[in-house]
């Protein structure tokens, strides 16, 4: 594993920071207090060939590796979460589930649009009934001549009004558990998929969020994405993917917390000297970017395995587990060093506080990151 | 069309450097480099040039040290074809002539319809080394364009901004022209851009190859001596009370501590 970025990886940081800071930066309190999709800027992005890293240039992608594409999630999630989530969602889930388990006429079909950014997708897993406990969907597409049916209730689904495309895990099987899901792909306009409440949040207020209904919902049989009744270990293995993207997310956000207190502490005066002369705010920032590094290396750790091919469920979940921790102690702190600024909107850390919280519990709680690392270890 | 643009690598201007007082004369520890913003206007003007004719190359060139690389890759990132690296330590004795000299050479062998640069590096603010590098070459300029179209026949026609109003020139081409905000919109490099960019030609040139040490070594013809900030402002005095007192205040404070009458 190479420590030393590439000068391609450090060009697109760059890049990034410029667009953050020119593009992204303008107005983002104002979008957070309205909730606004930031559509401009996914266009913007979209350009840049952002909306299909992963995917090869063959299906209109631009194929870089997942250390890169962490790299790029955590540039943007320094500076505005929400938009780091929505590229992490359409491309290490919705895209990524297209691109290793579709067939060449889906990839061929479904991939470029996304991957141009013209289109977004969703991926749906979650329902009322079923968050951690992902088998007890409920979901169900039953096959009727050349078509599947689905019927049911997705909810908390990233992008879900704005989606054109949505991959949907349903039961296949009800009479067996893991060996009884299948994957959908699932077009907008569709007759019987609708979109039900755009929720309110508490964070990641840029991203959109919302809930899926399916009535009778029929579509091509060729619509399967992968095998049938296996749809619950492909999953699995496109949450790899995803918890990379989200364990980048959250380093992205602390890494924000952390530039924003330091910055704060060298300028702000106390008792006749900067604040950061003070051992008991030295000391929270070091623990912040000591953490900040260690669950980097954990993101990079997981990315280059997947890099090599290798499957890595306690990896990706350790980085998970642990950098959305880190973001969430990181943004405490934030806000403490900055005080009664910190707690106020107009200084961000009161945003990046509300934004932690969330990659603690999507693409798995941390309870259910420890559930999987144990069972890793345990096995 | 044979299109070359000459860029600076300069520091960015988030941070302020400190004065330093052995040559480049700022410390340059955590300073953050980028392409000279006025150099990206031109950079991107030849892009667009390009993209408008479906044809012709755009090369950029730069004198710099080794780091100085960074601003070339962000060029070829951004769409550039070829770039050309005069290595040389910029700050040890070298003047905008020299700066041009250098240029010069690097590009008189080569086939050029259009020459680009920014209207001044933002770091020493010349604003020479484009004008000069004309003038060696021998072809027509102009300086702080806003404006500028080429067409087939081999003839420019560029805008510049001027106290009250807007001057429109027309000139043959080959031509050179510095390129002021307001010409256009630079774009982000994209990712295809940046993964391709190492793929093109990247060519290295000793600046000690192109020119003898009289114009760029200890034979410069400008030296730079010492840089200092300016003087912090020290904070006003604000008289209050009532009319007649303030003038009395105002007249002891002119004459007692001010003293210039």
């Amino acid at each position: 594993m190479e420590l030393e970025l590439t000068e391609e990886q450090k060009l697109l940081q760059k890049t990034l920071r410029d667009f953050a800071q020119k593009e992204i930066l303008p107005g983002i309190i104002e979008r957070d207090k309205q909730g606004e999709f930031p559509w401009r800027i996914i266009q913007g992005l979209a350009r840049l060939g952002l909306m299909g890293m992963l995917i090869p240039e063959a299906y209109g992608g631009i194929g870089v590796d997942h250390l890169t594409y962490a790299l790029a999630i955590e540039e943007l999630a320094r500076f505005d979460a929400s938009i780091a989530l929505t590229l992490s969602a359409h491309n290490s889930l919705g895209l990524s589930h297209i691109y290793k388990f579709g067939t060449e006429e889906q990839k061929g079909r479904f991939l470029p649009p996304l991957a141009r950014g013209e289109r977004l997708c969703a991926w749906a897993l979650t329902e009322p009934q079923a968050g951690s406990d992902a088998l007890a969907i409920e979901t169900t597409a039953i096959q009727k001549g050349d078509k599947w049916i689905l019927n049911g209730r997705k909810v908390f689904i990233t992008q879900g009004s704005l989606a054109e495309v949505c991959v949907v895990m349903a039961r296949t099987d009800k009479s067996r558990g893991k060996e009884g899901i299948s994957s959908f792909i699932v077009e907008k306009g569709t007759a019987g998929f609708s979109v039900g409440k755009r929720e309110e949040k508490l964070g990641m207020r840029c991203s959109d969020t919302a809930e899926l209904i399916f009535e009778d919902c029929a579509i091509p049989k060729d619509n399967l994405l992968g095998r049938v009744n296996e749809g619950y270990a492909e999953l699995l293995e496109v949450l790899e993917g995803g918890r990379i993207g989200m364990g980048a997310m959250a380093v992205g956000i602390a890494r924000g917390c952390l530039e924003e207190a330091l910055m704060y502490s060298k300028q702000r005066k106390q008792f006749g000297k900067p604040i950061c002369d003070f051992q008991a705010i030295q000391w929270m920032l070091t623990d912040m970017a000591t953490e900040i590094d260690a669950a980097r290396m954990l993101v990079h750790k997981a990315a280059w395995l997947k890099d090599q091919g290798k499957r890595c469920p306690l990896e990706a979940s350790q980085a998970k587990l642990f950098a959305s921790e880190v973001a969430m102690r990181a943004a405490i702190k934030a806000v403490q060093i900055l005080g009664g600024y910190g707690y106020m909107k107009e200084c961000h850390v009161e945003r990046y506080f509300r934004d932690a919280k969330l990659c603690e519990i999507g693409e798995g709680t941390s309870e259910v990151q420890r559930l999987v690392i144990s069972r890793e270890l345990l096995k | 069309m044979n299109i070359v643009v000459c860029i600076k690598q300069v520091p960015s201007t988030e941070t302020a450097p400190r004065p330093s007082p052995r040559p480049p004369f700022i410390d340059t520890t955590g300073l953050s480099w980028v392409i000279n913003p006025f150099d990206e206007y031109a950079i991107e003007e030849a892009l667009r040039i390009k993209e408008r004719q479906g044809k012709g190359e755009v090369t950029v060139i730069t004198l710099g040290p080794e780091s100085a690389r960074e601003a070339l890759m962000g060029a070829l990132a951004l769409g550039a074809d070829r770039a050309v690296h005069i290595i040389g330590e910029t700050h040890l004795g070298i003047d905008s002539y020299a700066t041009a000299y250098l240029l010069c050479q690097a590009i008189k062998g080569r086939p050029f319809d259009l020459i680009l640069c920014g209207k001044e590096a933002v770091d020493d603010q010349n604003g020479a080394a484009g004008i000069q590098l004309a003038e060696l070459l021998d072809i027509p300029h102009v300086a702080v364009i806003t404006r500028l179209s080429v067409d087939a026949s081999g003839k420019a026609v560029v805008h510049r901004q001027i106290e009250g109003g807007t001057e429109v020139l027309e000139c043959p081409l080959p031509a050179l022209f510095t390129c002021q905000k307001g010409l256009n919109e630079p774009r982000y490099p994209s990712l295809p851009g940046i993964m391709k960019a190492k793929k093109k030609p990247y060519e290295v040139v000793p600046a000690t190859g192109l020119a003898p040490q009289e114009v760029w070594g200890p034979g410069a013809r400008v030296s730079v001596k010492e840089v200092s900030l300016l003087p912090t402002r020290k904070v006003g005095k604000k008289l209050q009370a009532g009319a007649a007192e303030m003038v009395e205040d105002l007249v002891k404070f002119v004459r007692e501590e001010v003293r210039i009458i």
